[in-house]
């Protein structure tokens, strides 16, 4: 049966209240899972208090405020602070997405709750492994198959066809969709999940690829494919603003399309 | 089934590639809408049918339930039926029951189930409907 609850040693317990900052006026609480792959302790969530007068304003910013000034042992992956890197996603506040893009100011909750992405291995701390979610992006072969010998230049796309790709390109691969995916947490070794079907998408509907029908072929699978039930929260949970639940419908309306 | 081995020196790649596409489930896809689509008139009209005849008589029931029209209305709201039902249910089996031994056990059940309730359903309708 799937798994409903924690095994042992990976339950939650409460973590260390670290100290306010001194001097400081404005302070912004964050609850921070916090676990260690080699002290063999639980998974615990830490307090800690931001100085918001000497912080920026994204949820980022107070994560390297941690770091910088109250525990540098907090891991966690960030590059761009700008939204096209992908390397800083994270459950906050309740919700998958880039911690760089999430101002403090919109969090409902008291307290700035920040987990790694649900139901993945976790490497340390904020940090999760995605391998699986890499290879299975991988296995869509995104890149353009041709059958036709290559031109001498590039190959010509119309304006209208190009323009079929926007809302799809866009995925920086975060993972904020595919991991907060139901479908993909209880069948994520064979269900390709949101992310890696929007880039399945791209390849299909793209009109210089002439690989549309092993394309298909290679989807077309009970877990592949149809473990999506169109929950959406792909759709809610992506920072980019894009939509995979809908690429995905279309890649079943295309099946269907073909038996006809 | 998801490849022959949970070996860790499994590339990723080897581990998503599993038994590769079973090249199928779009008929099932197809199917579970086609039997929706087809689920909203039967089901409103077996509602109409049930509402006429609640409270009723005996005898009237009988009647009603003879009419050939209301016979096949009701049987083929139990055919769409118990399809859909079916196909909703290999989901739910496949989304939720993970030990192969026992996924294929649930979905022979699950056929099993469905036929026998469709059967006892239509053999109902029927030995009513011809006089019973």
């Amino acid at each position: 049966m799937v798994q409903l609850t924690l095994p042992k040693n990976s339950q939650l317990v409460e973590g260390k209240v670290w100290p306010k900052p001194e001097g400081a006026n404005r302070l912004t609480e964050y609850r921070i899972y916090r676990w260690n792959p080699d002290d063999g302790v639980n998974p615990h969530v830490d307090t800690y208090y931001v100085d918001r007068d000497d912080c920026g304003p994204m949820v980022l910013d107070g994560l390297i405020y941690i770091k910088n000034t109250i525990d540098p042992t907090l891991t966690f992956r960030r590059s761009c602070r700008e939204g096209i890197c992908g390397s800083c996603a994270m459950n906050i506040d309740g919700t998958n997405t880039l911690a760089c893009l999430k101002s403090m100011d919109d969090v409902t909750a008291k307290s700035v709750n920040v987990y790694p992405l649900p139901h993945m291995p976790v490497v340390k701390d904020l940090v999760p492994d995605l391998t699986q979610f890499y290879a299975q992006h991988a296995s869509v072969e995104p890149w353009l198959h041709t059958q036709t010998p290559s031109p001498e230049k590039e190959w010509p796309q119309a304006r209208a066809d190009r323009e079929k790709l926007d809302g799809l390109y866009e995925c920086i691969l975060c993972a904020c969709c595919s991991t907060s995916c139901p479908s993909y947490w209880w069948n994520g070794d064979r269900y390709l999940g949101p992310a890696a079907l929007l880039q399945a998408y791209r390849w299909l509907i793209d009109s210089r690829d002439e690989a549309t029908g092993d394309r298909l072929d290679d989807l077309e699978d009970p877990f592949r494919l149809y473990r999506c039930h169109t929950i959406m929260n792909c759709a809610k949970a992506c920072p980019k603003g894009l939509n995979p639940a809908k690429a995905i419908a279309e890649i079943k309306k295309m099946m269907v399309a073909r038996q006809f | 089934m998801s490849g022959p081995s949970n070996s860790s020196m499994l590339t990723p790649r080897r581990r998503v590639a599993g038994l590769g596409s079973a090249r199928s489930g779009t008929g099932h896809f197809w199917l579970q809408r086609v039997t929706a689509l087809a689920n909203v008139p039967l089901v409103l009209l077996s509602l109409a049918i049930i509402i006429c005849v609640a409270g009723e008589d005996h005898g009237f029931v009988l009647e009603v339930l003879g009419n050939p029209v209301v016979a096949i209305i009701l049987l083929l709201t139990l055919l769409s039926v118990v399809f859909h039902m079916r196909l909703g249910m290999q989901i739910v089996i496949e989304d939720y029951v993970h030990a192969e031994g026992c996924k294929v056990l649930c979905l022979i059940a699950n056929t099993f189930f469905t036929v026998a309730v469709g059967c006892a359903g239509a053999f109902a309708i029927l030995k009513i409907s011809f006089g019973g």
